[in-house]
């Protein structure tokens, strides 16, 4: 940690960084490691703000979906996750209130996804072992990642962009990334502004065991007070996602655990046998914040800092992965023709690239959500129309399997789809 | 000395150049058509050069060694590029305005080029040669195209080739590429180009054949407002580019 970049330690063409990315959760660090893999030449360096091995204390899991592993397979830390990474095999979406004994079924996916490839069309996968397979790859590039240092300010030149760190050093960057999160601080002092939707529900996560095995199955309830999903692991575990109004899901988890395990059974259902909470349970916050801009001039945004989604399709930390294949591709490219990585003109691209995808999904998932917590009648008897339709237009069906693997939305980066930059 | 005399400046549009050279390399100014127009152009040549000679265009600095004149520079946007991907570059301009904005660029960006308000005719009578010449986007501000275009290709060396990219005098460039880009869509300024002033692809090519070099590929290049971006096309009645190569000795 000692190693402090002096300006003439770096080779006399390049006497400044190239990439500055502020940010070391998936999207920092994938980003980082992406543009590095392709142009080794690139002086990138990571910045958190966040102690040292903060993240190891993460219990989560993500659901991975085809595009995603197929990007973190070009960044060979795929084999190194694998093993604890569960298929999800079958999903099963039901909608139903709380007290109905039976749950109609109104869509099942079996199997494999779209592809002929005969792969699960997404993974369950711990955070812990995505963080440490990305950071190894990050120490095996010589990619510096410092943490407990934040970018605390920064000015943008016609060159460079100066910023200003909390461990009192200074980059100079050609470009600065934000990865900094749903609340970014870096978005705010670029003077980019967010939409913002509070939804005043909490996504409660924890991890259950179970006694009986899940067969790979994910499972989505849509209950009264907001989606029940949930989602395979390794073992007889499953991750849950449940979704409360903020002032419930704060009592559920502060409650004791007969009570909360309680609440959970009236909702999991008996049908795996008894159930265990593992680990801790944390509650989520939901909302939709939209950045009305995703560049400025030597700077971009990516991941949750430009785009914080309700996470009831499992779509937030997708989109932050192909947020990081069209970056990575856009910054790759401009430098293999000579030109500014910073440059407005070169960034727009990655703009244009993500913002219609990003906005569709964000609609997509705020309609799903405003719909599915509503338990008026009217719109009952709609959706349950209208998933049963779904369940029987193979057209439409396979267009949601495609959406859940993440590969809609026309002129893919190429790592979405397994290639290399 | 009349042929001494013979000029290719046409001093009125180094003026009309000279008195926007602050915006070059504002990304959003008057030059915004020609930074969209950067990547699509910088390709082309990069894969080009490399293949000719030998290189891999996803390598870093794929032009290392190759001495690169661009004629008509401007502000640098292509000469910078170029010395990025590793080109020993030669920028030059009849305005001494554009090559003092050039000049602190680069000085700016940390890219050696060697910037000169120079013509094409001084540095062909200094005896200069490069393995590559770029004219992109200049002929049509020229005073004498066939003068001009001689002037260039005595400088490529064997093995080396050129490039010509400019417009085509039609009616559908007249329509797009005067009317709408400069009045409907203000793209750029009024007056940037003259219909009178384009060039047909048979006047590059006639001199350039006469002066040795064999034509070798043409496109037309195309923008398309949906992706916003531009793309070779095989229509070169707007926007075309083409490539001259000499034979080795």
């Amino acid at each position: 940690m000692t190693d402090v970049i002096e300006p003439d330690a770096i080779k006399p063409d390049a006497p400044m960084l190239d990439v500055l990315v502020a940010g070391g959760g998936y999207v920092g660090l994938s980003l980082a490691v992406s543009i590095k893999k392709a142009a080794p030449h690139l002086a990138v360096e990571v910045v958190d703000g966040a102690p040292e091995h903060v993240w190891q204390k993460d219990e989560r899991a993500s659901a991975i979906v085809a595009a995603a592993r197929n990007l973190l397979d070009v960044l060979g830390v795929w084999n190194e996750i694998a093993p604890e990474a569960e298929p999800i095999r079958r999903m099963v979406i039901t909608d139903s209130r709380t007290a109905d004994p039976v749950r109609p079924v109104f869509l099942t996916f079996e199997g494999a996804g779209s592809g002929d490839d005969g792969q699960p069309f997404a993974h369950m996968v711990p955070n812990r072992a995505m963080t440490g397979s990305l950071l190894r790859q990050a120490e095996l590039l010589g990619i510096p990642v410092r943490w407990s240092t934040s970018a605390e300010g920064f000015a943008t030149g016609q060159h460079a962009t100066d910023v200003n760190l909390s461990d009192g050093s200074a980059r100079k960057t050609r470009l600065l990334v934000a990865c900094d999160g749903v609340r970014s601080k870096l978005r705010d002092m670029a003077g980019i502004k967010t939409v913002r939707f509070d939804y005043g529900q909490s996504g409660i996560v924890t991890t259950v065991e179970h006694e009986r095995p899940h067969d790979g199955t994910a499972e989505e309830h849509f209950l009264p007070a907001g989606p029940f999903a949930t989602l395979p692991l390794t073992g007889n575990r499953s991750s849950l996602v449940w979704t409360e109004r903020t002032e419930d899901a704060r009592r559920l988890v502060e409650s004791d655990d007969l009570v909360f395990e309680e609440e959970l059974e009236r909702r999991f259902g008996h049908k795996l046998g008894a159930l265990k909470v593992v680990g801790g349970r944390r509650a989520f916050p939901l909302g939709l914040t939209l950045a009305r801009a995703f560049i400025a001039p030597r700077f971009a945004l990516a991941g949750d800092a430009a785009h914080g989604i309700h996470p009831i399709s499992g779509q937030g930390l997708n989109l932050g992965f192909k947020d990081v294949a069209a970056l990575a591709e856009t910054i790759v490219e401009a430098d293999r023709l000579g030109l500014d990585i910073g440059a407005v003109s070169v960034l727009e691209r990655y703009e244009t690239w993500r913002r219609f995808d990003t906005v569709r999904m964000g609609v997509t998932t705020d309609v799903l959500n405003r719909l599915f917590s509503n338990d008026a009648t009217p719109i009952r008897v709609l959706r349950d129309v209208g998933l049963g339709i779904v369940d029987r237009l193979p057209g439409l069906k396979s267009f949601f399997i495609r959406q859940a693997e993440g590969t809609t939305g026309g002129g893919h980066p190429r790592m979405l789809v397994g290639q290399r930059i | 000395m009349s042929e001494a005399a013979r000029t290719t400046i046409d001093q009125a549009e180094v003026d009309r150049f000279s008195a926007m050279a602050a915006e070059w390399w504002d990304p959003t100014g008057k030059f915004r058509p020609l930074h969209k127009f950067n990547p699509i152009r910088l390709t082309y040549i990069r894969d080009m050069v490399c293949g000719q000679f030998g290189r891999d265009p996803k390598a870093h600095r794929p032009l290392e060694g190759l001495r690169i004149l661009d004629i008509g520079c401007g502000g640098g946007l292509l000469s910078e590029p170029m010395a990025r991907m590793g080109a020993d570059v030669l920028g030059a301009d009849a305005s001494e305005k554009n090559i003092g904005i050039a000049k602190a660029h680069a000085a700016g960006s940390g890219v050696p080029v060697d910037y000169r308000a120079v013509t094409a005719e001084a540095l062909a009578e200094a005896g200069e040669s490069f393995d590559v010449v770029l004219n992109m986007e200049v002929v049509e501000h020229v005073s004498d195209v066939d003068f001009f275009l001689t002037t260039c290709a005595s400088m490529v060396r064997p093995g080396g080739m050129t490039f010509v990219a400019t417009i085509n005098r039609t009616m559908k460039a007249a329509a797009l590429a005067i009317f709408a880009a400069e009045n409907v869509l203000r793209w750029l300024p009024r007056g940037t180009h003259q219909y009178e002033k384009l060039v047909r692809p048979e006047e590059i090519e006639k001199p350039l054949n006469a002066a040795g070099l064999t034509v070798t590929d043409r496109t037309g290049v195309f923008f398309n407002p949906l992706l916003n971006q531009w793309n070779l096309s095989k229509d070169m009645d707007v926007n075309y580019m083409l490539v001259a190569r000499r034979a080795s000795a």
